[in-house]
C-alpha cells in the first residue's frame, strides 16, 4: 500500500520536472500564438508615465482608437519602463508600442529591438527636424517624437519686481544674464538656480555654439573653445554667487529651489508649470527664453518617442495607433492634459493660443539642441554630468578633455 | 526484490547499513521540491548569466538563439584593462563599496557586540524595550529608511540642524562628493597627492584617487547600514551569549578576572563561532549594497556612490551592455568568494603559540599540579 503510494508521488513527481523543465526550456519557442506579452488580436501600449494625468489620457486616446478600428488594445503603466521593456525583449515578447527616451533609442536600435516605422507615416514631415534628427539612429528614422519640453528661464514675479526691474529687463545675452542675477541675490535667496548636470548646463555650451558630436556623429567635438566659453561662464556665473547649483540649496533640481523661494530665476523645462500649481501654487512667474550667447540662442530639447517592437507581430496597426496618437488632434489633448508641448508643427498655433505664458518654451524649439542618439553617448554624458556636479571648483578644460576621451571612445564603438 | 524489501523491517537490523532502494526514492522525493526549485531558480539562471558574461547578447530574444556568440573574456577584459569609460567606472565602484565594506563591517559588527553585551545584562532595566528598539531598523524596510536619511541629512535637514546649535557648518550629505580622507588631508594644506599616487592608475583610476576615502554621501550611506543591521547581528550576539555557561564566567571571576578581562579573555573567544557568522554576512551584504542607491542617490553625487551591484544593473537595463552588466556580478562574486576565505583564514583556531602558553601558564600535557 505504501509502496505504490510512494511510487504514485515518485512518478508525479518526476512528471512535474519534466513539465517544469519543458516549460523552463521553452523561452527560445517565440512561435506559441498564445503568448502573454500580445497576440495577433490585442496591442499593448507601455508607458512610463509621469503621473495619472498621463496615464489617463493616454488610455482614453488608446481606448478610442480601439472603439473606432476594432482592434484590441490597452495601456500597462510601467512602474520601471527600462526593466519592464526588457523582460519583454528577451522573452520575445514585448509591449507592441512603449516609450523610448533619446538615451535608449541606441541601445534599442543597434540589437534590432526597434521597428523603424518613421517614414512610412504621413505627416512624418510635420515633425519638428531637430526631434527627428533625436531618433534617427544609423541613418534610419526609427520612431515618431511623442511630444518635447525646451529649457526656459523662469523667473519669479514678485522678485524681479521687488529688484525694481521691469518686463524690458529680461535678460537678453550673458552680460545682461550677470547682472540681472546679481541685482536679483539678496540675503534670502540667489539670482539663478539650476541643477549641475549636462541636461541644463549644456544650453550655455549650446548658445557658444559647442556641440557634443558633429552633425552626423562620427567626430567628438567636446574639447572645444566653444564648449570652454560655456562651461566658463557658467563657472563665473557660480563664483560671483549670484547663481548657486541647486545642490548647493538642497534642493533636489530647479523647481524645487525656485518653489521654495531659494531662487529668484531657474532654467527649467515646460514641465516645471505642473510642478508649480501642484506644489507651490502661491508664486507666481514668468517665462522666458533663456539669454542668447556668443553665438547666438541656444536651448535644450528633451523628447521621448512611441517605439514600435520588431517583435511584435502586429506591427501595422501598432504603427496606425502610433499615427493617431501623434496626429495634431490628438497631441493638442495630450498637451491639455498633462502639460506637454506637441511634436507637430501643425499644433504649434493652437498650443501658443491655449498656453499664452508657455510660449517661450516653444519659441526655443528653433534654436534647440537634442541630446546625441550615439550608441554608448548617453554613459558618456551621465560621466560628464557627475563632473560638472563640482564645476565651480575644477577646470573647465580638464573635465572638457576627459570627456572628449570619453566621447572619443564611443564613436569608434560606433 | 520486492519481497526483500518487504521483508527487510522484520529482521534485525542489519549492523552494516546497506543501501535500500526505498529509502533512495525516499531521499530523492524528499529533496527532489527543493532540488528543483534552486534548479530552477537559482543554478539555471546563475548558469545563463554565466553564459550571458561571455557573450555579445544584446537583451534581445534568448541569450541561447544562434544569432548570440561566444566571444571569451571579452566584457571582463573591457571591464578589467578596457581603458575605457567602463573600467573606470568599475575601478570607481570597487573604490566606493571597498571603502564602505572597510567601514561598515567593523564597525557593525562592534556595535552589534557592545549592544549584545549591554541589554543581555540581568541588571539592566526594560531589557525588552532596549532590544526591540536596537532591532527594530532591520525590520524596517531600508527602501523606507533610506528616504527617511535622504531627509535627515538633507542640507538643511536634521543633522546639520544639530551641527548648526554646535556650531559646525555641516556639508550637503547627499551632494557632496569630496572623499573623506581628501577632506581630512585638506583640512591640514595637503590638496595635491605625491607624483607617484596620483600617476599610478588602477582600473583606470589614481591611486590618489582610490585613497580619497568614502565619499561624504557615502559616509551618510555607512552611518545608515551601521543603524540598519547592527540591530540584527545583536540578536545573533544575544543568543550566542545566551548559550555560554556561567561556569566558565564565575571560574574566571574566582581568578580574580575583572570584568574587562572577564569580556575580551573569556566572552569574546568563545563567541568566535558567531563572529565568523557576522562578518561573513556583513561582508556579503555590503559588498551587494544595491537597494540604498538605487532609491537613493542613483550613484551621485560624482559617481562616488557607484558600487558594482547597481553598475551592473544600470549597464544592463540602461545601457544594454547586458554582457558587460553579467561580467561586474561575476566579478562582484569572486572578489566576495576571496573576502570570505581570507577572513576564514583570519578567524581560524589557532594552537597556542609558545608565548601564550608561557604567558598562562598552560600546563603540559598530563600536568595536573
Amino acid at each position: 500500500m505504501q509502496r505504490s503510494k510512494s511510487r504514485c508521488l515518485l512518478g508525479a513527481g518526476i512528471l512535474t520536472v519534466g513539465a517544469l523543465m519543458l516549460t523552463g526550456c521553452g523561452g527560445s519557442n517565440f512561435d506559441d500564438p498564445k503568448g502573454a506579452g500580445s497576440d495577433s488580436q490585442k496591442i499593448t501600449v507601455m508607458i512610463g508615465s509621469s503621473g495619472d494625468a498621463e496615464t489617463q489620457a493616454v488610455t482614453a486616446a488608446v481606448a478610442g482608437w480601439a472603439a473606432d478600428t476594432g482592434v484590441d488594445a490597452s495601456v500597462v503603466a510601467a512602474s520601471d519602463l527600462n526593466q519592464q521593456l526588457s523582460q519583454g525583449f528577451a522573452s520575445g515578447k514585448p509591449a507592441d508600442v512603449f516609450y523610448v527616451s533619446t538615451e535608449s533609442l541606441a541601445g534599442y536600435a543597434s540589437n534590432g529591438s526597434l521597428y523603424a516605422y518613421g517614414d512610412q507615416l504621413p505627416h512624418k514631415d510635420d515633425f519638428y527636424p531637430s526631434l527627428v534628427e533625436s531618433f534617427t539612429y544609423d541613418g534610419q528614422f526609427y520612431c515618431a517624437p511623442k511630444d518635447f519640453s525646451t529649457l526656459g528661464l523662469v523667473i519669479n514675479t514678485e522678485m524681479w519686481e521687488a529688484a525694481g526691474l521691469g518686463d524690458a529687463d529680461i535678460p537678453k545675452n550673458w552680460e545682461q544674464l550677470t547682472t540681472i542675477a546679481a541685482k536679483l541675490t539678496t540675503a534670502d535667496h540667489v539670482g539663478l538656480a539650476f541643477s549641475p548636470e549636462y541636461a541644463r548646463v549644456g544650453a550655455f555650451m549650446v548658445q557658444a555654439g559647442g556641440t557634443l558630436l558633429n552633425a552626423d556623429q562620427t567626430k567628438a567635438t567636446v574639447d572645444s573653445k566653444e564648449n570652454l566659453a560655456g562651461l566658463d561662464y557658467v563657472q563665473s556665473l557660480l563664483k560671483s554667487g549670484s547663481a548657486k547649483f541647486t545642490t548647493d540649496l538642497g534642493a533636489g533640481w530647479g523647481g524645487e529651489a525656485f518653489g521654495k523661494g531659494q531662487a529668484a530665476m531657474t532654467i527649467e523645462g515646460n514641465w516645471i508649470t505642473g510642478a508649480m500649481s501642484a506644489d507651490f501654487p502661491a508664486i507666481s512667474y514668468k517665462v522666458a527664453e533663456l539669454p542668447a550667447g556668443p553665438e547666438g540662442k541656444g536651448t535644450l530639447q528633451f523628447t521621448n518617442c512611441w517605439g514600435v517592437a520588431a517583435d511584435s507581430p502586429n506591427k501595422d496597426e501598432a504603427v496606425k495607433l502610433v499615427e493617431k496618437l501623434t496626429g495634431t488632434e490628438q497631441q493638442l489633448k495630450f498637451a491639455k492634459a498633462f502639460g506637454v508641448m506637441p511634436s507637430v508643427e501643425s499644433a504649434a498655433g493652437q498650443w501658443k493660443a491655449a498656453n499664452p505664458a508657455n510660449a517661450p518654451f516653444l519659441d526655443g524649439v528653433t534654436n534647440a539642441k537634442g541630446i546625441p542618439s550615439l550608441k554608448g553617448a548617453a554613459d558618456v554624458i551621465a560621466d560628464f554630468t557627475s563632473q560638472l556636479e563640482s564645476l565651480a571648483k575644477s577646470d573647465p578644460a580638464k573635465i572638457l578633455s576627459a570627456t572628449q576621451k570619453n566621447m572619443e571612445a564611443a564613436v569608434s564603438g560606433k | 526484490m520486492t519481497t526483500a524489501t518487504e521483508t527487510a523491517p522484520k529482521k534485525a537490523p542489519p549492523v552494516t547499513q546497506k543501501r535500500r532502494p526505498r529509502d533512495t526514492v525516499a531521499g530523492w522525493l524528499f529533496t527532489g521540491p527543493m532540488l528543483i526549485i534552486l534548479g530552477l531558480f537559482l543554478v539555471v539562471p546563475v548558469g545563463m548569466a554565466l553564459w550571458v558574461s561571455f557573450s555579445d547578447w544584446t537583451g534581445r530574444g534568448s541569450p541561447f538563439a544562434s544569432t548570440v556568440s561566444f566571444i571569451g573574456m571579452d566584457n571582463y577584459k573591457e571591464l578589467l584593462a578596457g581603458g575605457g569609460l567602463a573600467e573606470r567606472d568599475f575601478g570607481m565602484s570597487l573604490r566606493n563599496n571597498a571603502w564602505y565594506v572597510v567601514l561598515v563591517v567593523p564597525v557593525q559588527t562592534i556595535v552589534a557586540i557592545v549592544l549584545a553585551v549591554l541589554v543581555n545584562r540581568q541588571v539592566l532595566k526594560g531589557r525588552g524595550f532596549f532590544r526591540t528598539a536596537f532591532y527594530f531598523p532591520s525590520v524596517t524596510s531600508s527602501v523606507a529608511i533610506t528616504v527617511i536619511w535622504l531627509f535627515l541629512f538633507g542640507a538643511t535637514g536634521a543633522v546639520n540642524k544639530v551641527l548648526s546649535y554646535l556650531g559646525i557648518h555641516g556639508p550637503s550629505w547627499f551632494q557632496d562628493p569630496s572623499g573623506i580622507l581628501h577632506n581630512g588631508l585638506h583640512a591640514v594644506g595637503i590638496t595635491e597627492g605625491p607624483a607617484f599616487l596620483v600617476d599610478t592608475t588602477v582600473l583606470g583610476l589614481p591611486l590618489w584617487d582610490w585613497l580619497a576615502g568614502p565619499s561624504v554621501a557615502m559616509t551618510a550611506f555607512i552611518f545608515m547600514a551601521v543603524f540598519t543591521t547592527s540591530g540584527t547581528f545583536m540578536l545573533l550576539f544575544i543568543a550566542a551569549l545566551q548559550n555560554l555557561s556561567g561556569e566558565v564566567h564565575e571560574a574566571a571571576m574566582i581568578d580574580g578576572a575583572n570584568g574587562w578581562q572577564r569580556f575580551w579573555q573569556v566572552t569574546l573567544p568563545q563567541l568566535r563561532p558567531t563572529l565568523f557568522t557576522v562578518l561573513t554576512l556583513g561582508l556579503i551584504g555590503t559588498w551587494q549594497v544595491f537597494d540604498q542607491i538605487y532609491t537613493g542617490t542613483q550613484g551621485g553625487p560624482g559617481k562616488t556612490t557607484l558600487t558594482p551591484a547597481y553598475l551592473s544593473y544600470t549597464s544592463a537595463f540602461e545601457s544594454q551592455q547586458w554582457g558587460r552588466g553579467a561580467a561586474i556580478a561575476f566579478v562582484l562574486f569572486i572578489i566576495i568568494v576571496l573576502f570570505t576565505l581570507l577572513q576564514r583564514w583570519v578567524l581560524r583556531e589557532r594552537p597556542v603559540s609558545r608565548r601564550h602558553r608561557r604567558m598562562y601558564g598552560t600546563p603540559s600535557k598530563g600536568d595536573h599540579s
